[in-house]
């Protein structure tokens, strides 16, 4: 007991009696700090989750399907795929059919597509807000708020007005992808000054580029026929509802290339929050990062934007919550993001597409509805740490 | 000290040939020249410190130097080449740069931040050695305690420090800083120039602006003293610095008398502060210049 005391009163002396650090082992300065287990944690559980919530949103709607059904109409599909790739001889174990005539359909022509696009959306919108924010070198940068998605949606639009198919079904998202890119080119080009970006400047480009595109979008919607005018509209929304196999088979590989080329820029965008020259010195070539990241980000925007409309925030909120558990490094960053965004907007769209029977509410109105009250939360202790607009 | 031991610095010759050189170096902002025909050589084993009053092109003279603004007129050559003809990277493997603000954008840790001084040698066998390189930056700043602190959280000097760390943790021959000293206590201070001094000792070279003419003195080699963007004077403390042409170039009286091998240098004080204003004429003289308590012994 007296033994304990003595050592307690001791410690703080030996804390102050060590002036030279100098001399500690080099191992205790090598020890890290975010250990890799957290990051591992998170994703296991962000895997986890968005895995139960797929299962379970799978059997949501006005056809109820229980889970047992759908694992077993899961797996019967795996079967016949594996069959036809010529590994029949590996079978999953099938837990139930399903028992209602339609639900096989339901779950594999409307719901699964659905769902998968929502993973898909979600993860090309959080690893575009990352990215974006990593080059911007500010936290409050977003493909939504500073109007790349609106620059994305208007070229969406006139594609739409003016009828244009000369690239098929692929027509609507090159347009939104040009779009997308001169829109954040142009933020690009406007906010920063000095090689960095001022919260200030970033939220009034992000309104200019808003106001011209809301004027563009509001020219197409005027100029169109009754029907193009609803699917314009449905743009502005934001909504998966009526996704198709064929609509997912575009955003797929959009959102791969897009992902895989954020992950290959990590490193760089690590260094590049050390300031543009300071990046530089350590061997980053700046203009070709700057480049790179830019059209990154218009890909991910436009695959996002071109089938599902705006969806605002995501890139905004998942990140910065990554950011708070992760650390700020990019590789954990981006690929973690991903997740977070694949199963924020699952659930954002079960909540759609389920929280008023017979009716599909717009996913954009429900993420900006959250989304909006958030950054203005970021943007007021932005303010406050910083001790102004800076 | 660690496993590093001396600086690692490819075996040029001491004294030899040139490894960074600016000739007839002009830099022009607008119409106005804020360097005119610089000529300056480093070699291998040099600490040259660059002084002068504000606004001489100290600073410029070192992005310059850096290759991040863009000569008018004349050449800057690393190793005899272009800088231009070099890309980022093999740059950032012969010399690390020290810029005078290190704001960093997300809240990495200090320790992060270190570790990407050693991007350069990323996927090279040199990176076995990064460990080693990271503790020994870690003690030549003396930031251990704040490895696990937010950099965005920490003071000015403390900032500074792990910047410095950063930049010796690359472990490049060639280190150019832009005001090192700043916002450092004078512990730091005197530690960050002994540390630039052991580098250049070791084959090294350094080049750092300083406008502590007394630090620079002490520790530096070779003083170069600019003036409206040209060089005045340019030699060893005993040869660069003189009474007459520092106090021509500061506007103020400027006392140097020689001390073993190099001289000190000390403001005059020609006004004395009223005595009710301070309570002491030593401590008041003290008071006026902070940067002097440390010598206050020898005076």
């Amino acid at each position: 007991m007296s033994a304990a005391i003595a050592r307690v009163a001791a410690a703080p002396g030996d804390d102050s009696d060590d002036p030279t650090p100098l001399d500690r082992d080099s191992d205790a300065v090598i020890a890290h700090h975010r250990p890799a287990r957290r990051r591992r944690t998170l994703t296991w559980s962000l895997v986890v989750a968005t895995a139960a919530l797929a299962v379970v949103s799978a059997g949501l709607g006005q056809l109820a399907i229980p889970v047992p059904e759908i694992l077993g109409s899961v797996a019967l599909h795996t079967n016949d795929a594996l069959s036809t790739i010529g590994l029949g001889g590996i079978r999953l174990p099938v837990a139930a059919v399903p028992s209602h005539p339609n639900a096989d359909a339901t779950l594999w022509s409307i719901r699964i597509p659905r769902i998968t696009m929502a993973l898909l959306v979600g993860a090309a919108l959080a690893v575009g807000g990352a990215l974006m924010q990593g080059v911007f070198r500010n936290p409050l940068a977003e493909p939504g708020v500073v109007g790349v998605s609106s620059g994305a949606a208007v070229a969406a639009s006139v594609a739409i007005v003016s009828g244009a198919t000369f690239a098929g079904p692929l027509t609507s998202p090159l347009f939104a992808f040009v779009g997308g890119l001169v829109a954040t080119f142009l933020v690009y080009l406007a906010a920063r000054s000095g090689g960095r970006t001022e919260v200030v400047t970033l939220v009034l480009t992000g309104i200019a580029v808003n106001a011209v595109c809301g004027a563009g979008i509001a020219l197409a919607t005027f100029l169109s026929s009754t029907q193009q005018r609803e699917q314009i509209v449905f743009w502005q929304l934001g909504s998966l509802n009526g996704t198709r196999w064929q609509d997912v088979a575009i955003v797929a590989p959009v959102t791969a290339i897009g992902i895989v080329g954020a992950l290959a820029l990590a490193h760089r965008l690590d260094l590049l929050a050390l300031g543009e020259r300071q990046a530089r010195h350590l061997g980053v070539s700046i203009e070709r990062t700057r480049v790179i990241a830019i059209v990154l980000v218009a890909v991910l925007t436009a695959a996002a934007v071109a089938l599902c409309g705006i969806i605002a925030f995501v890139g905004l909120v998942v990140p910065h919550l990554v950011r708070l558990v992760l650390g700020p490094a990019h590789r954990a960053l981006l690929s973690v993001s991903a997740l977070g965004g694949a199963l924020l907007l699952l659930a954002a769209d079960t909540v759609a597409r389920t929280a008023v029977p017979y009716a599909d509410l717009p996913i954009g109105m429900l993420t900006a509805l959250v989304g909006g009250p958030f950054f203005f939360w970021l943007l007021r202790r932005t303010r406050l740490r910083s001790g102004g607009w800076g | 000290m660690t496993a590093v031991g001396a600086t690692p610095v490819e075996t040029t010759p001491v004294g030899t040939t040139p490894v960074l050189e600016a000739r007839g170096l002009t830099v022009r902002f607008g119409s106005r020249d804020i360097l005119s025909g610089v000529d300056l050589a480093v070699r291998a084993g040099e600490l040259v410190a660059l002084v002068g009053p504000n606004g001489a092109g100290k600073s410029t003279l070192l992005h310059a130097l850096s290759g991040d603004v863009p000569a008018s007129n004349g050449v800057v050559e690393l190793d005899g080449r272009p800088l231009r003809a070099s890309s980022p990277i093999d740059l950032a493997r012969r010399r690390s740069v020290l810029t005078q603000s290190n704001e960093v954008s997300f809240p990495f840790s200090a320790r992060e931040v270190v570790e990407m001084g050693r991007a350069p040698w990323r996927g090279r066998p040199e990176a076995d050695a990064d460990e080693a390189h990271v503790a020994r930056a870690v003690a030549d700043a003396e930031i251990a305690p704040l490895l696990d602190r937010f950099v965005t959280e920490l003071s000015g000097g403390e900032r500074a420090r792990v910047a410095f760390a950063r930049v010796r943790a690359q472990a490049c021959p060639i280190i150019l800083l832009d005001e090192p000293t700043a916002s450092l206590d004078i512990r730091h201070q005197e530690r960050v120039v002994e540390r630039l001094r052991a580098h250049s000792d070791a084959g090294g070279a350094a080049v750092v602006v300083l406008h502590d003419l007394d630090l620079a003195a002490a520790y530096a080699g070779r003083v170069v003293v600019l003036d409206a963007g040209r060089i005045r004077s340019d030699g060893s403390p005993r040869e660069a610095l003189s009474s007459a042409l520092l106090s021509e170039v500061y506007r103020h009286p400027i006392d140097v008398h020689p001390e073993g091998h190099t001289v000190r240098v000390r403001p005059v004080r020609t006004t004395r502060p009223t005595s009710a204003a301070l309570p002491s004429a030593p401590h008041a003289e003290r008071h006026l210049d902070p940067r002097r308590k440390d010598h206050s012994a020898h005076d």
